[in-house]
Formats: C-alpha cells, structure tokens, sequence
C-alpha cells in the first residue's frame, strides 16, 4: 500500500551484467564502510556476538550457583566472569547497539542521507570494537585462557581500594580501565555525530517538534552520554595514576577516600542505566503506535518527560550509596531524587497504555516485545521506587534484590527493546521478513524463562542472598530458589538460540518485503528496502509528525490536528 | 480527544539549521567538561588533606605571565577569526601565529614550574595528595594545549602553502572554539589552584 | 482456534500480572510466617531488631502502594490488551487520538502525591534508625573488616576477639543496644546481619558507626556484602544475643589471658616459633601478631575461618594444613608443618577455652 517507486534521473537503472562483487570486496566493502546503515548493522553484529559471550558467562555463573559449596567454578574465576558479565553486558552489548539503532535509523527517519559526520561514525566504531576485543584479550594474558588469564575480577565496579597495586596486583584492573577508555572515546565519538545529526540534518518541514520520538530520545540519551561516560573516563584515568605513577587519589593509606570512587563511579552508573534504557522507550514509542493504529498520546509529554528523566536522572547517584555511611540528610535528598525520577517514567508507561486504548493491536512479534516491555519495566520502576526507601535499601543493597530489579530493567527493558527493534527494522536492512513463528517462539520461552529467573530472585534477596559470592552454604536455604533462577537462565539461552537462527536463516530465506511492510509513517518506510546507499533520491518535505500517514491519509492528514 | 486549531504549517523555504561543525564541537567541549569537572572535583575534595609534603602555600607560585600569555591567544585567535571571515589571509596568517607562539610560551612556562617544583620543592604525583591532584589537574590541561597546538600548527602549514581561502572560515571557527574552550578551562584551574587553593 | 489462543494470550499476559501481584503481595508475610523463629535464617522480613523491624513495618507500607500502582496499572494494561485487540477482518484505522491535558494533568499529579507520602514514610524512619539517640547502659564494639574475616573489640570491656559476636539482648525497661563502630584494615566490606538491621560498609580510612537493639536471644546470620575480594563469599557472621547472664559470663571468660597448660608446652613451642605469633595474638604470651584472628579464646567459638567450617580437632588440624583447602585464596598461607607439628599445634590450641 505504501510503495512508492521514485524515478531517479540519470541512468543508474541499467546493471552492468557480469561479475558481481567477490566475497572479497564484500567483505572489504564492510570493513572500509562509512555508511551508516551498514557501520549500524556493523554495531548490532558486533553487540549480539558479545550478548552471545555475556550470556555464555552467566550460564556458568548459574551452573555454579544452582547449588550450594559448588565447585564447578573456582572463586577466582567466578569472580573474573561476573565482572566480565557485567562489563560486557553494559559496554560489548547494551551501549553498541543502541547506537547502533541510532546509526542505522536515525538518518533514515529524520531525511537525511547519512550522519553528519561519516568517517567519524566509522572510525568510533572501530575504537569500541577495539575497546572490547582489549577487554577479552586479558583472558589470555597473565597466565593464560587455561588459568583464566588477567580477566578483570574487581565487579564491573571496581570498588577502591581493592583496585589499588596493593590489592589486586597484576593486570586485571588495568584491562578493565584501559578498555573502558578506549571505548568510552568511541561512544562519545558517535554521540557527538548523533547529536550534529539531529540538530544539522533534519529534512526540510521536521521541526524538532515534528521529529519521531526515536530519534529524540538519541537525542536526549547523547547529550547525556556527553556527561555520563566522561566522568568514568576520568575516574578510570586517575585510577591509572594511581596504579602506575604512584598517585593518591584512592589510596586510603595516604589520605585519600574510598568514597570518592563510588561518587564517580555512580555519577557514571546511574545516569548510564537511563543511556541503556532510554532508547528502549524510543523503540517502544516507535513501534506500539504502528500495531495499535494511533498516533502516540502525548507527544509533546513524552518529550518533556524523556528529558526530564535525563535531567533529574543526573541528580541520583548516590543512591547506590545508602550503605556507605553519608549524613542522613544526604541519604534524605538521593531517596527524595530518586523517587522523584520515577514520575515522568511512570508518565511514559501511562502514555504507552493510552496510545494503545482505543486502537486496534496486532500482536506482531515486535509489539509482543514492546508489550512484554511496558509490564516489565512497570515492575521494575516498582522495585527501584522500594529500594528509593533508603531504610529498605540498607536492607536490600548488595543482595540479589538489586541484581533481580536491575536485570528487570536491562533485560525486560532494554533487551526487550533490543529484540523488538530487530524485528521491526530487520525488514528495512535486509529486504526480508524474520519469521513470525520462530518469533513467537523465541518471545514466549524468553518471557518463561526470563519471569522464572528474575520473579524468582526477587526472593533470594528478600531471603538475605548477598550479591558477588561465588557460593553459599547449604544452610543458608538459598538452594532451591537458586536451582529455579538457573532453570530460568537456561531457557532464556535456549530463546535466544532460536532468535540467531531465525535471524541468520531470515537473512537468506526470509519473505521478501517491500518498502513498509508493518504499514508505519515514519519516513523511513517509504524507501525501498534494503535502502539504498543514498536513502532518498529526493530530500523529502514533510508537514507533520507522521508524513506516511499524511500520504496514506489525505482526507484525515496530521498536520490538521496536531503540531 | 482534543482538536488543535487548524494551522497551516510555517513556510519550510527559510529552513536553516545550524551548522554541524560548531554543534559538533561544542558537544565535545561539553564532554570535556564534564571531564575537567571530576578532576576539579577531586582537586578541591583533597585540599588540606594531605598527610604531609609541600602544600599549595608553600611552593605555588601564581603565574601571572603565563596565564597573560594564554589568555592573550584567545584575543589573538579571535581577531585572526576576523581576519579570515573578512578575507584577509595574511592577517589570519599572521595573527594564528601569534596564538601559537603564545600557547607555546604558556607550556614552557608550565614546563619551568614543573621543573622547580620537582626538583626544588620535591612536588611529584607520588609525594602527596597535593601533588597526585596538582600534576594531573593541570597536567589534564596542558594536554589539550598540546592537543590544541598540534591542530593549529597544522593549520599553519596548509595555510602556508596558501590553501586557506575565506571559504574556510567556518571550520576556522570550530578549532577556534576549541582553543576558546582550552583559554576558559584555564580560567578556572587557575582560579582553583593558584587562588581557591592557596 | 484462533480465539481460544487468544484466550490463551491473554490469560497468560493475565495470569502473570495477578500472579506476579500475588506473589509480591503475599510473598513477605509467607516469608515471615515461616522464619517466626530466630535462628539459621537471613530473611529481612524475619526481625529480631529494633532497626530492623522498623524497617519491616515501612516495607510493608510500601509493599502495599507499590502493589496497589500495580494492580491499577497491570489491571489497564490487560485490559487494553484484551478490549482493543484487532479483528481479523477490520482494515479499517481507528480515530486518532494525539492527547488530553485534562487526562494527563491527572496522571502527573497523582504520582507527585505518591512520591510525597513515600517520602515522609521515609524521612521518619531514616532519621529514627540513623541518628539514634545512645543510652549509657549501650554495649560498645568496634568492628574491623580485614580480608577476609572479622575483628571485633569491645574498648570498654578489653576484649579483643574474631568472627562471632556476642551482644546482651535489650528490652525496653533494660535496654543495651549493641552501638557498632565500623572501620577497615584493608578494602570495602560490609556488615549485614539481616535480621537485626539493615548492613553498613566498613571502609577505610573512614569510620562508619551502626546500632543493634536485639529483642531476642539467639544465634543470627550474616555475611560481608560488599565484594572483598576472593573470598568474599566466605567471610560470613555469626551473632549470638545473649540473656544478661550469659553475656555477663562470656564477658568475663573472655577477659582471661590464654590458659596455660604444661601438657601442651610442645605445641605452645611449635606456635611460638613458627612464624604464627607474626599474625596472631594469644594474650598473655608471646604471640601478638594482630594481622589475623585473635586466638586467645579461639575453643569458645563454633567455627572457624569466619563461619565456614565448625570448630572441631579435624577441621583445624586440616585449616592449618592448608587454609586454601577450606578458602582458595584466603590470606593465611600454608605453613608447610609436619603432621606431628600440627598435631601439636592443634592440641596447644584446643586448650585456649
């Protein structure tokens, strides 16, 4: 229905028949790319190799934890794959391909015809690729992949003084810094160009009030990447300092303070958690509208609230840090920010549910996601608002209550989000459609499996289950419990099995799609898929938030009604 | 459901959106920012609490000239700003090479100081808190300058091969920003240290 | 069939928002009902405490708006699902709706208010448990956290002791609460015992201080919940509340030197030249090395290696054979004693009651 074959001027239509490319130069073609769909596609592979690895160390980890004085991991080495987890999953997984998203879609749906900054888009990418192939190299230093190697064992937050010479000699806390830094330059690279993108390429007519909420939430989830990874950047050097030019700067023997790490540590880590999680919502904001027929409720809201979380998001660090000893009048303001954070996220879920009312919803395998999404990051805004309670917190801090509300948030948000926009573009980069069934089966054991692991963990925290430990004692009564989480865990690997095989068999043998299959707005449905080189022959104009539903729609256009 | 008033839409010929360079940079101030701010932070959290070791009264001299020298660049700089959106290349030759020489004379200055409080004063990054804060704060600092120099200097010789023309003003302008940023960072590390700190 | 798998859908979409409401909702006081006695158990609902039962009835309250948010939210969710699913054979779009000020003006407001009510909840505990006033008659003890066990020292009393806390249980018309002083030797840890109290971090270079007000008798478990190090899971507490009598006795051993006995001279000779008096004090002798336990009264305790092994001939012969075979990593090394050494040794020790 909406297919539009535009007529380009010139003769490219005519194809030199012959040889096509070699795998060589295909291959080639990838490496040099500075285009930003393929260098998007680039960051998704890259990230779901990594989800793969991420994932491979938490079934260790759940094996070893299934039952009680288990031996399967020794504690050195537990201790290197859940810090490794954790790194990976945040800095290998969550934050390339959400960028990545942001790469391949946000010229595409705001007119343009590549970012701002192409060689730049590039040249970031390949620094986080390096960023992360530093990290797992430190498997194979020290004592080598036998022995474990020098893989960072410190939690992917890296306490001082334990990160000090003194207490963790050797190279694991080096890895771990030197490829965050690496890395953290690529992620600012690309929030950067996300950032020039937006302001300076926007077609003609997209007023930043017009734009789709995708994009404005990169938007948003740049500029705040601008402060959130730069801080870690220069604890993370200072760190370095310490370690090898023999400075203080942790070093509580000489007067330095423990504390100040966790503040910039958390003045990183928290508004990182919005970094992950915020695109998820634009994914979210993109997709629920398009199969349940409606315009987004609120348009204008969900952009004042998506700022303001990022805002107000700046202001709850300390959160983390109930435990630690601050005044109670500091523990007082944190609690107070931090429950104040939830209300403009709670607004988006209330947006989310009105776009829905009212609309006709086809349950495709994107919006199944999207819907999974919404219940679940309820829940976990329910159990962020408990452990706001500082008292409540100094109860659950540091237990599997957090590690249950956090993997909420991460995976039955972010990951959710991640699987929809999959779905949801796929069509757009391949050309071809994933299968619905393999779909809806890879959303109903993820969600199985995914609700009896972390509904579950909720108790072991409740039941006093501390987190990091390699093993407990039988006594404790954390056994079952953590024999159901590792079931879980199990079926959520399997899920995931699935969705690789439907991804890479849908890249060869999936139905073909045309130019908007899911029948959306947003421009970027209105060229063919795969999109060209050039995304659009003519730059487009547009007069309305949904410019495809003016076209589809002329007797009943946006630009009527709305802004 | 609510109707909004039927408006035609603006005309879209007038659309102009601001240039991707100057956006490009001043994000990338605003992460350097941030950056200069954690090391401020850690600066003004550790005053007087060494444990022993030179303090900022004892060995910190103000340098006047050094900070004349820096902030005078940014006067150069702009006015070589001037020049090159006004065509006058000699002039922005000229006046680009002032800021140049002008940072330089600021990192030999920086290099002299360093110089006396390491070998008279005994101020190293080991010796206290004092001293891990000082040499990284204004070691953090001095990088951009050399960062800076490097950029300008390699301004400087493509524009003496005379390929700068008037119609590169603008990316003139974002590495002017830049340098701006680095004269404003100074600023306050100036304020922070020599000041504040003593 | 397609309807009844849409029943199935929306049941299980449903099922999981009731029965997930349910189980959060119900799930604490089930927990509660069955952890009733003090004891074995690490559950945070289980409150033997006056900290920690302030906190449980907060949570409560809380538990109790946040289900209820769920419910109301869960509840519209599952029906929008159900109500405004899409007929097969509709093509048709629906009217669009862009907004509503009136609609979201409420929903702004209405969590403002909740916010506002959590907070005050939260004030008022928060200031009751953190700024407590300390009665003269409260027991003082400052707690060390080295990798990987606990120091603890009683400043008034002069004892110095390892791993297992004994505290006087309190009541209201003699209270003693337990004020704890928190401080490190090396790294983060932290003191959770969850049963009696929410967990405080023990850092260096900085003092951090905590209250216990046990209302009854008991052995309560904990454990460091800040990651230490290798053997961070390892590092576990016990805490024994004490009637005033028992405490009073213990007190009273416990400021003993180490006795002394003949019989064991030859083991007494093996500690004292071994290098184990470099680490490890026995009050009343040579031996007071202070970068592990305290042995002094090592026989009073139940375990060893903070927690994780009971304290018996065997498994100390075999501690000290080699601690990496009960704590891979621990920082006591092996020192390489014959069997007929650590025999010794561990007969010296088993007489330090």
């Amino acid at each position: 229905m909406a297919d539009q074959i535009l007529t380009i001027p010139g003769d490219i239509t005519t194809i030199e028949r012959g040889a096509g490319p070699t795998l060589l130069e295909k291959l080639h073609s990838w490496v040099i790319t500075v285009d930003h769909k393929k260098l998007g596609i680039l960051y998704v592979l890259y990230a779901l190799f990594f989800l793969l690895v991420g994932g491979g160390e938490a079934m260790c980890i759940r094996i070893q934890l299934a039952k009680p004085d288990s031996h399967f991991l020794d504690p050195a080495t537990f201790n290197r794959f859940f810090t490794m987890h954790g790194t990976t999953m945040v800095f290998l997984v969550g934050m390339p391909i959400l960028f990545g998203f942001a790469n391949f879609a946000v010229p595409l749906m705001i007119g343009a015809r590549d970012m701002a900054f192409p060689r730049l888009n590039a040249f970031s990418f390949w620094l986080t690729a390096f960023g992360g192939c530093l990290l797992y190299f430190s498997f194979l230093g020290g004592f080598g992949l036998y022995g474990m190697g020098s893989a960072p064992d410190v939690t992917w937050w890296a306490y001082a003084p334990l990160t000090a010479r003194a207490f963790s000699p050797g190279h694991s806390t080096d890895y771990w810094a030197l490829a965050l830094i690496v890395g953290g330059f690529g992620t600012l690279g690309t929030a950067i160009n996300i950032i020039a993108t937006i302001v300076s390429m926007r077609c003609k007519g997209m007023t930043l009030m017009r734009m789709p909420l995708f994009p404005w939430l990169m938007l948003v989830v740049s500029g705040l990447a601008l402060i959130t990874i730069t801080p870690l950047t220069a604890a993370q050097l200072m760190l370095l300092v310490d370690r090898y030019l023999g400075g203080h700067f942790f070093d509580t023997q000489a007067g330095g303070s423990a504390v100040i790490w966790m503040h910039f540590f958390w003045i990183f880590g928290h508004p990182e958690v919005y970094v992950l999680v915020l695109p998820a919502f634009g994914i979210a904001s993109e997709i629920i509208p398009v199969f349940s027929r409606k315009a987004i409720f609120g348009y204008p809201a969900m952009v004042a609230a998506s700022a303001s979380i990022a805002f107000v998001g700046v202001s709850v660090w300390a959160h983390h840090m109930f435990t630690v000893g601050m005044t109670s009048t500091s523990n007082a303001f944190f609690a107070l920010s931090t429950m104040v954070v939830g209300i403009p996220t709670g607004i988006k879920i209330f947006n989310w549910i009105a776009t829905m009312w009212g609309g006709k919803i086809r349950f495709a395998t994107p919006m199944l996601f999207c819907i999974a999404l919404l219940f679940q990051f309820l829940c976990a805004g329910l159990t962020g608002i408990i452990q706001s309670v500082a008292p409540i917190d100094w109860q659950l801090h540091n237990s599997y209550f957090v590690i249950a509300h956090f993997h909420y948030v991460l995976v039955g948000a972010t990951v959710m989000g991640i699987f929809a926009a999959i779905y949801y573009w796929f069509p757009k980069a391949t050309g071809r459609m994933m299968s619905e069934t393999l779909g809806k089966w890879h959303f109903w054991l993820f969600i199985i499996g995914f609700h009896v692991t972390f509904d579950t963990m909720h108790f072991l925290g409740i039941l006093g289950m501390p987190r990091s430990i390699y093993t407990y004692q039988a006594d404790r009564g954390w056994a079952t419990l953590n024999l159901v989480v590792s079931i879980g865990g199990f079926i959520q690997g399997v899920a995931v099995l699935i969705f690789a095989y439907n991804l890479i068999r849908s890249c060869f043998r999936g139905a073909k799609a045309g130019n908007d299959p899911w029948d959306a707005w947003t421009l970027e449905w209105s060229i063919p898929s795969p999109a060209p080189e050039y995304n659009f022959a003519v730059e487009p104009v547009v007069r309305s938030r949904r410019p495809l539903w003016d076209l589809k729609h002329p007797e009943d256009p946006d630009w009527r009604y709305d802004q | 459901m609510s109707t909004y008033s039927l408006v035609q839409p603006p005309e879209t010929d007038a659309w102009e959106l601001p240039a991707r360079g100057p956006v490009a940079m001043v994000s990338l101030i605003i992460g350097e920012t941030a950056i200069f701010t954690i090391f401020v932070v850690a600066y003004l959290f550790y005053l007087g609490k060494s444990l022993t070791g030179p303090t900022p009264a004892q060995v910190l001299e103000i340098p006047w000239f050094n900070s004349i020298c820096l902030l005078s660049s940014s006067l150069t700089i702009w006015r070589s700003e001037h020049a090159i959106t006004a065509g006058r290349i000699a002039q922005f030759k000229a006046w680009w090479m002032a800021t140049i020489a002008l940072g330089t004379i600021f990192l030999a200055g920086t290099a002299t100081e360093w110089r006396k409080l390491i070998y008279q004063d005994g101020l190293t990054v080991h010796s206290n808190l004092f001293g891990t804060t000082f040499y990284s704060l204004v070691g953090l600092h001095a990088t951009h300058v050399v960062v800076g120099l490097v950029m300008l200097t390699l301004v400087m010789a493509i524009a003496l091969t005379g390929k700068i023309q008037a119609e590169h003003a603008e990316r003139i302008k974002v590495l002017a920003l830049y340098w701006h940023f680095v004269d404003a960072v100074w600023v306050v590390v100036f304020t922070v240290v020599y000041i504040l700190g003593r | 069939m397609v309807p009844i798998y849409r029943c199935i859908r929306w049941a299980g979409e449903k099922r999981s928002t009731w029965g997930t409401a349910a189980l959060l909702c119900l799930a604490p006081w089930k927990l509660h009902a069955e952890q009733a006695v003090s004891g074995s158990s690490t559950n945070i609902f289980s409150s033997f405490s006056r900290p920690s039962i302030e906190i449980d009835h907060l949570a409560t309250f809380v538990f109790c708006i946040v289900g209820a948010i769920f419910v109301v939210v869960g509840s519209l969710l599952a029906y929008v699902l159900v109500r405004f699913r899409s007929r097969a054979e509709d093509e048709t779009e629906p009217p669009q709706v862009y907004g509503s000020s009136q609609v979201e003006l409420a929903w702004s407001v209405i969590p403002v208010l909740i916010v506002l009510v959590l907070f005050l909840a939260t004030v008022r505990v928060l200031f009751a448990v953190q700024d407590p006033v300390k009665p003269q008659t409260a027991v003082d003890v400052t707690v060390v956290g080295h990798q990987f066990w606990w120091e603890f020292r009683y400043p008034k009393l002069g004892i110095t002791t390892a791993n297992e806390l004994h505290i006087p249980v309190s009541s209201a018309d003699h209270p003693s609460p337990t004020f704890l002083k928190l401080m490190s030797a090396d790294v983060d840890h932290s003191f959770w015992v969850p049963q009696l109290g929410g967990k405080t971090d023990l850092i260096p270079n900085k003092v951090n201080q905590m209250w216990i007000d046990p209302v009854k008798p008991g052995l309560y478990l904990g454990q460091c919940a800040q990651f230490c190090g290798i053997e961070h899971a390892k590092m576990l507490l016990r805490v024994y509340v004490d009637t005033p009598e028992q405490f009073a006795l213990w007190v009273q051993n416990q400021r003993q030197p180490a006795r002394e006995d003949a019989a064991v001279a030859h083991g007494r000779k093996i500690f004292e030249t071994e290098a184990c008096i470099n680490c490890h004090t026995v009050s009343g002798t040579a031996a007071t090395g202070t970068f592990g336990p305290d042995l002094t009264h090592l026989m009073s305790r139940s375990t060893i290696g903070s927690g994780i092994a009971a304290n018996n001939p065997a498994n100390l012969r075999e501690w000290i054979r080699d601690p990496d075979h009960f704590k891979k990593g621990c920082l006591m090394p092996a020192m390489q004693l014959s069997d007929e050494q650590i025999d010794a040794v561990v007969a010296y020790l088993s007489t330090l009651q």
